[in-house]
């Protein structure tokens, strides 16, 4: 309890450093740039795969446990669109990235870390937990919720293309589902959690990352911990976000 | 000058540094020497703020370094270099980026004047068309360089050097140890050396300290090293089978 406790309290003393007042912003805006290519445009791809598949599922396994002729066939089309954007692109979207991209930043600054680069930076009286995470964190707060609205683009599109070439349903009737009772504040609420998604997986893998001890084999433990750490708070914070904006 | 008055340091109840003074002279190449564990690398760590010490002082001409936070260490940072034992090159920069950073985190230098410089520590440590290369690209010896290039970048006054042979060959070593003395004395710096290196203590030691276990044991310079009354400093020296017989013949 009392490790958990440090360890809460070390992550909050490291955010201080991450945002305190950058040495010369022209720098940091050009990392920030540097990390919308890496964290972000790398994503899209992976992003765009999942959803699509994902939508196609939905959709399949929608249109199969509503057989009934009681339900309109629009539902199905309907069902997807809400599942995609209120579930779909926003947590499973962020498990996704926990994997991809907090791996990705708790070896590279892990790395860093182990060797002695970032006590290179300390030594030029370089504040490294703010020139290292800081744009990753700009950049994934402004990126991700791009890439959320990819999901939910790409993930209904697999969603018609599914329901189409399987013959479940007509995509006159899917596209009249997908427009049904469609309540503009899901995609707000979509966003929301993507931006404390996104904070959660940077800051959380970076904090791995930065405070490494040891060698290699450390740096592959921050790794895995980082993932571990993203996804549970992500799940934690998905039904505390879900109860406050929904209820 | 730098001077390092009764410091201590410890790790999870482990003393590390015990009562450590000792004072680095400007314009000379000061070394630390010690076996590996003897608390080199945590005294120099602790001397450019790296690890906080329990207790002690460190001072930078008149300034208590120790005992000022993070924002008004920059000043005194900024006149420091350091080289690592692994170089700690950035991976993500090629070797002129790397030697840019300083300059361009720390100046308003134009980007002209920025390439002059870069060029200028280059080829003042015998880097030669390398610009363009990632550190991953260079052999060890060509890290060292270019991790020394990036520490003079900003004419610094302080050099500190944590191991800078290790893992290099005796003739690319003897090269990387002309370089810094010739830098100290051509900057006038205040440079401190971490090494376990022999030949680098009889080539390069004007003031040349031993520790074991933690402590500071002898204090000299490379001509009085080999006459020492201190058994451990001895047993040091003349750890390796040529040296042994050096002695015995000498005697």
């Amino acid at each position: 309890m009392i490790k958990l406790l440090t360890q809460i309290g070390l992550y909050f003393l490291f955010l201080k450093k991450v945002f305190s007042k950058p040495e010369k912003p022209s720098i940091y805006y050009k990392q920030t740039m540097r990390e919308f290519v890496y964290l972000g445009l790398t994503s899209i791809g992976i992003i765009a795969i999942i959803s699509f598949f994902m939508g196609a599922v939905i959709t399949l396994q929608t249109a199969y446990n509503t057989e009934n002729p009681i339900y309109p066939k629009y539902l199905i089309g309907l069902g997807c669109r809400d599942s995609i954007i209120l579930e779909f692109s926003s947590t499973v979207a962020a498990l996704i990235l926990a994997g991809k991209v907090g791996s990705n930043i708790a070896s590279e600054i892990g790395t860093m870390r182990v060797t002695e680069q970032i006590d290179a930076l300390e030594i030029m009286g370089v504040n490294s937990a703010s020139y290292l995470i800081l744009p990753k964190i700009i950049a994934t707060l402004l990126f991700n919720p791009i890439l959320t609205l990819i999901a939910i683009i790409v993930g209904i599109f697999g969603g018609w293309f599914a329901a189409t070439l399987s013959g479940v349903i007509t995509s006159e009737n899917f596209i009249y589902g997908i427009q049904y009772a469609f309540i503009p504040y899901y995609i707000t609420y979509s966003m929301i959690k993507t931006v404390f998604f996104a904070f959660i997986i940077t800051s959380v893998s970076a904090f791995q990352g930065y405070y490494v001890d040891g060698g290699s084999l450390e740096v592959g433990r921050a790794s895995t911990k980082a993932v571990v750490y993203s996804s549970v708070l992500i799940l934690l914070f998905n039904v505390i976000l879900t109860q406050l904006l929904l209820s | 000058m730098i001077s390092v008055k009764n410091l201590n340091k410890s790790f999870n109840g482990n003393s590390v540094l015990n009562d450590i003074s000792v004072t680095f002279e400007t314009g000379k190449t000061n070394l630390i020497i010690g076996r590996s564990g003897s608390g080199k690398t945590v005294l120099l760590k602790s001397i450019v703020g790296l690890h906080e010490v329990d207790s002690g002082e460190i001072w930078y001409e008149n300034t208590l370094f120790n005992k000022i936070d993070f924002n008004d260490r920059k000043e005194i940072l900024s006149e420091m270099g350091m080289l690592f034992q692994g170089s700690a090159l950035f991976d993500s920069l090629t070797v002129e980026q790397n030697v840019r950073f300083p300059l361009d985190m720390f100046t308003e230098k134009s980007p002209e004047e920025k390439n002059e410089r870069v060029n200028f520590c280059l080829n003042r440590v015998n880097i030669i068309n390398a610009n363009k290369l990632f550190p991953a690209e260079l052999s060890g010896g060509m890290k060292k360089r270019v991790a020394i290039a990036r520490a003079i970048s900003l004419n610094p006054k302080y050099l500190f050097c944590d191991e800078p042979n290790s893992g290099l060959d005796p003739i690319t070593a003897i090269l990387i140890d002309e370089l810094i003395k010739e830098l100290t004395e051509e900057y006038s710096m205040t440079t401190i050396v971490n090494t376990h290196d022999m030949n680098s203590v009889m080539e390069i030691g004007e003031k040349i300290i031993f520790i074991s276990d933690g402590v500071k044991c002898w204090e000299g310079n490379k001509n009085e090293i080999l006459n020492s009354d201190c058994e451990t400093l001895n047993d040091f020296v003349f750890a390796n089978s040529l040296a042994k017989k050096l002695r015995l013949t000498d005697r």
